[in-house]
């Protein structure tokens, strides 16, 4: 099976123009002794009628919980998504476009980009912001990096409170690059400025999420002034939805704010693709990574769209590019754009609330419950932690019961041994709440 | 056309949740008053209606493989089928939560075990990770996986060698990496220079990162002498994957000497390229560096997958969860599809296309190496320039007025006016022959009428846009809210003319 379209009457036409006797003859550069003299070792093909059934039978072995009995989020948040988004997406030029370089011919996609910039600006409060980037975890690690590079410095403070992955990401590359990185111990759910202040002499940046991990609200403006006492950035890890109702990174001082687009319309589809993004004030445009789209105008006036300040990237400085990114995730961003612009500032403001009073319901009745207490006393987001018996054979059974019940935060955090972290978001009902607290109750007994 | 923000309509939107009852708790109540923002983010307010109408409009503003012929080099612009559109949003693909337990996500898991071991089989390789994210994050993973093992091995390496004729992503990567690139020549052949290898190769190189075939769709002839020299010096031998649509099922690279790879699946397994991403990467390398690759590994036990984090040399991580899943369900897909038979028609047809493409071609232009080449070639237009004062640049605007997407442009950057183009194996010939007359004929046109090509497109929703300007000037976002509003202007004659006020 394939898609080729040239009939073997063409081929043969083909071959009689390049002036060769068969195809295998094309392949004659190819040294005789390194070619594959056997098929590949493949499953066979399958017609299209076969291939659905199958894939069909293997994405029914995975379990859904997408009518509101998942409460885990950890980075992952199961929101709800108008269908127009879905419509809209899947539009084949869209999805078949490449990267814009050709501006004239590429319009839709730096438009839709540049709204996308917009928006990110506009929900953290910064002036720039690129055309989006892996995911999370790469974006937070760019922002570091820019960092390094802004001050010359190679101290890295981080939060114990940044989601565990993305700090896994930002030690795999600068441990390589030799720098230092210091961690900064939550206390009680949130970040001791404090200790943040101790920790930031010589540091190139303070790194602190907002929520954070285990859903704590985080003083970003106490992070940014301990940062910028000792002449380093302040970057802060949010999550764009949070953005409807708290303040936002540019209003606490903060410098570069980077994070995932995920809760934005975008599928948790077992962690990606997502859409990484990074905002940051005015005086750091020139060094950030990756794609831009800037607004221009036309040999008539006409304004028009087209990705700038190129002399940063890669396929034009090569060894002195401010990175190595070459892509981005303009389809995911197209995905979050269309999101937002849906919903608009009503919309998104009605899901984060919502998210909001359905996690704190879920924690209200959960400590009704004997044996189960609320972790700490600092406010939270649509993130909670929850101190109950047995933590894994509570989740084990919860799932028996059709519920995704959290993350057990022991391997994460060492200390946390009777720890989960539990999420609402509107897609939980009161009823899917009572019904969970229940099923809490039974499988703790 | 306007942006959203211009459209905007303050009090007009669809409702897609239900009404909170009176009875909910108060945000401030829940929150600190500290921590909430003083005014809502301003978000454009749009019905449903003007949604749908405004990315139907965006779409029509651009080009994409579904509409036009895209011979863009190096890319791979091949047929996206709609299928593996289907099925990757199948609830059990989109709406599984990438920290479920594994025994929740059975089906899943083996779509990626298989995966891996299909790239591991289709490269000669021996273990693969699905991690990174695009094609420059597995270079990135690979240079890493390098580090640590030379690091482990007690040897310090942090030259990176690199052909001339290679992406800018490969010395970017390297400097990333924290190493220092050496850059090598190509011969006359557009191969790699094994004098100039030899003599830049030393006790501190760590790796030699080739494109095979090369970015001039060339398959580096010399490939097996290259690989040992490399070798000899205790280096490795990284490929750049991102042209393996032209040798799958015919050669591998674990069979010509390859120690690491990365693969584009938007490229060779044509996932959508989405307007530029996501992409997807994976690593697939030689058993000896399969402890350094990223965690978590995939394991299976009889028939039972799950993750194994206990890999203690490993790098670590280099993405949030597992790679782009999404982009791994569609190519699993279409190699499933296309079973080994059909894999190999891909590359046959993909070089017999460029081949075709070419031989229709050079009898009217210059071509950079005139050998039998791979998928893809590289056109070299300095003697038009030089006969016409047409560039290359203007000869790709003007292709847009045919309704074909241009090729890649000066690149490889050996070659001066390069147009390098890719015609894939989903095309037939008489798009090839179609777009053959159109370059043939706008090279008439650089003759009797220069003007117009130099000033071309004439028929794209805007003319050529002043990149200086965007540069010198950045406006990177929308700015009604920073900015007093622009006076209001009734000539645009967009929102379907409007009437003048009465």
């Amino acid at each position: 099976m394939d898609y080729i379209q040239n009939t073997p009457q063409d081929t043969a036409a083909m071959l009689k123009s390049i002036g060769a006797g068969s195809i295998d003859e094309l392949f004659s550069p190819i040294p005789a002794d390194l070619r594959l003299k056997r098929p590949l070792d493949l499953p066979p093909a399958l017609s299209e009628q076969e291939l659905f059934a199958h894939l069909q039978s293997l994405a029914v072995r995975n379990r859904t919980f997408d009518a509101g009995r998942c409460f885990l989020g950890a980075g992952a948040y199961n929101h709800f998504i108008p269908a127009v988004v879905d419509a809209l997406f899947s539009r084949g030029e869209f999805l078949s476009a490449y990267t814009p370089y050709q501006a004239e011919a590429s319009q839709g996609t730096l438009q839709h980009i540049f709204e996308f910039q917009s928006m990110m600006c506009e929900l953290t409060g910064m002036d720039v912001a690129t055309a989006s980037h892996y995911d999370g975890a790469t974006a937070l690690q760019e922002a570091v990096a820019m960092s390094i590079d802004h001050t010359e410095r190679k101290k890295v403070v981080i939060s114990s409170g940044v989601n565990p992955q993305y700090r896994s990401v930002v030690r795999s590359l600068f441990k390589q690059l030799g720098a230092t990185i210091v961690e900064v111990a939550h206390v009680r759910g949130v970040t001791p400025v404090g200790t943040l202040k101790e920790a930031a002499e010589g540091a190139a940046c303070i790194v602190v999420q907002n929520p954070n991990f285990l859903g704590g609200v985080e003083d970003l403006s106490g992070m940014a002034q301990a940062a910028h006492a000792v002449g380093a950035l302040a970057v802060a890890s949010v999550n764009p939805m949070s953005l409807a109702l708290l303040k936002p990174p540019g209003e606490c001082g903060c410098d570069i704010a980077v994070g995932e687009a995920q809760p934005l319309g975008i599928e948790m589809g077992f962690g990606g693709p997502w859409c990484g993004f990074i905002a940051a004030r005015k005086e750091h445009i020139r060094g950030l990574p990756g794609r831009i789209v800037g607004e221009t105008v036309d040999l008539d006036g006409k304004r028009g769209f087209v990705l700038t300040l190129q002399a940063r990237e890669q396929h034009i400085r090569r060894e002195k590019a401010s990175s190595n990114i070459c892509t981005n995730q303009a389809l995911m961003a197209l995905r979050a754009t269309i999101y937002l612009e849906t919903l608009g500032p009503g919309g998104l403001r009605r899901v984060a609330e919502t998210s909001v009073r359905r996690t704190h319901e879920l924690s209200a009745k959960l400590a009704q419950v004997e044996g189960v207490y609320i972790a700490y006393k600092a406010p939270y987001f649509h993130e909670v932690v929850i101190e109950l018996p047995h933590p894994p054979q509570t989740l084990e059974r919860l799932l028996e019961k059709g519920f995704l019940g959290g993350l057990y935060l022991q391997p994460y955090y060492r200390d946390l041994r009777d720890h989960v972290l539990m999420c609402c978001t509107e897609r939980n009902t009161s009823a899917d709440i009572d019904a969970f607290v229940q099923g809490v109750r039974e499988a703790i007994k | 056309m306007k942006t959203i923000f211009e459209k905007s309509h303050p009090g007009r939107s669809t409702s897609y949740f239900p009404e909170p009852s009176a009875a909910e708790a108060p945000i401030a109540s829940l929150l600190p008053g500290s921590a909430l923002r003083a005014k809502p983010p301003s978000l454009p307010e749009i019905s449903e209606l003007g949604i749908v109408r405004h990315f139907t409009e965006l779409s029509h503003r651009m080009f994409s493989i579904d509409g036009n012929f895209y011979p863009l080099g190096s890319c791979t612009m091949k047929y996206n089928p709609k299928v593996n559109e289907k099925i990757a949003v199948l609830p059990g693909f989109a709406k599984v939560h990438p920290l479920q337990p594994a025994v929740s996500i059975q089906g899943i898991l083996e779509v990626m075990w298989s995966l891996e071991r299909m790239l591991a089989e289709i490269s000669g390789m021996d273990a693969v990770t699905l991690q990174p994210a695009a094609g420059a994050q597995g270079e990135l993973t690979a240079l890493l996986v390098a580090a640590a093992y030379f690091r482990d091995r007690g040897e310090r390496r942090t030259k990176v060698l690199i052909p001339d004729s290679a992406h800018g992503t490969n010395p970017a990567t390297a400097t990333l990496a924290g190493c220092r690139t050496v850059s090598v020549k190509s011969n006359k052949r557009g191969g790699v220079d094994l004098e100039d290898l030899k003599a830049k190769l030393s006790a501190r190189t760590a790796a030699l990162m080739i494109t095979n075939p090369s970015t001039l769709g060339l398959f580096e002839e010399e490939i097996k002498a290259v690989a040992d020299l490399v070798h000899q010096a205790g280096a490795f031998i990284y490929m750049d994957g991102a042209n393996m649509n032209a040798i799958q099922g015919r050669a591998r690279p674990g069979d010509f000497g390859i120690d690491v790879m990365h693969f584009n699946l938007h490229k060779t397994f044509s996932t959508p390229h989405g307007g530029g991403g996501p992409g997807s990467g994976p690593v697939a390398c030689k058993k000896f560096l399969e402890p350094y690759l990223p965690l978590p590994r995939l394991r299976r036990e009889g028939d039972v997958f799950s993750f194994d984090g206990a890999h203690p040399k490993s790098i670590g991580k280099v993405k949030s969860f597992w790679g782009n899943v999404g982009m791994h369900v569609r190519a699993y897909t279409y190699i499933r599809y296309h079973g080994p038979e059909g894999i190999r028609r891909n590359a046959e047809h993909a070089v017999l296309n460029a081949n075709y493409l070419l031989s229709k071609l050079k009898k009217h232009f210059k071509v950079a190496y005139d050998r039998t080449c791979m998928h893809e070639f590289v056109l070299d237009g300095t003697p038009l320039f030089k006969k016409t004062g047409v560039r290359t640049l203007d000869v790709a605007k003007r292709l847009l007025d045919y309704n074909f997407h241009p090729p890649t442009i000066y690149f490889p950057l050996i070659v001066h006016e390069a147009l390098m183009i890719e015609p894939t194996e989903t095309e037939g010939r008489e798009t090839l022959d179609a777009f053959a007359e159109a370059l043939i004929q706008i090279a008439e046109e650089a003759k009797t009428d220069p003007k117009k090509v130099q000033t071309a497109p004439h028929t794209m929703p805007v003319r050529r846009l002043n990149e200086v300007k965007a540069a010198k000037e950045p406006n990177v976002r929308w700015c009604t809210p920073c900015d007093p509003p622009p006076p209001p202007r009734i000539d645009e004659g967009e929102s379907g003319g409007t009437a003048p006020p009465v």
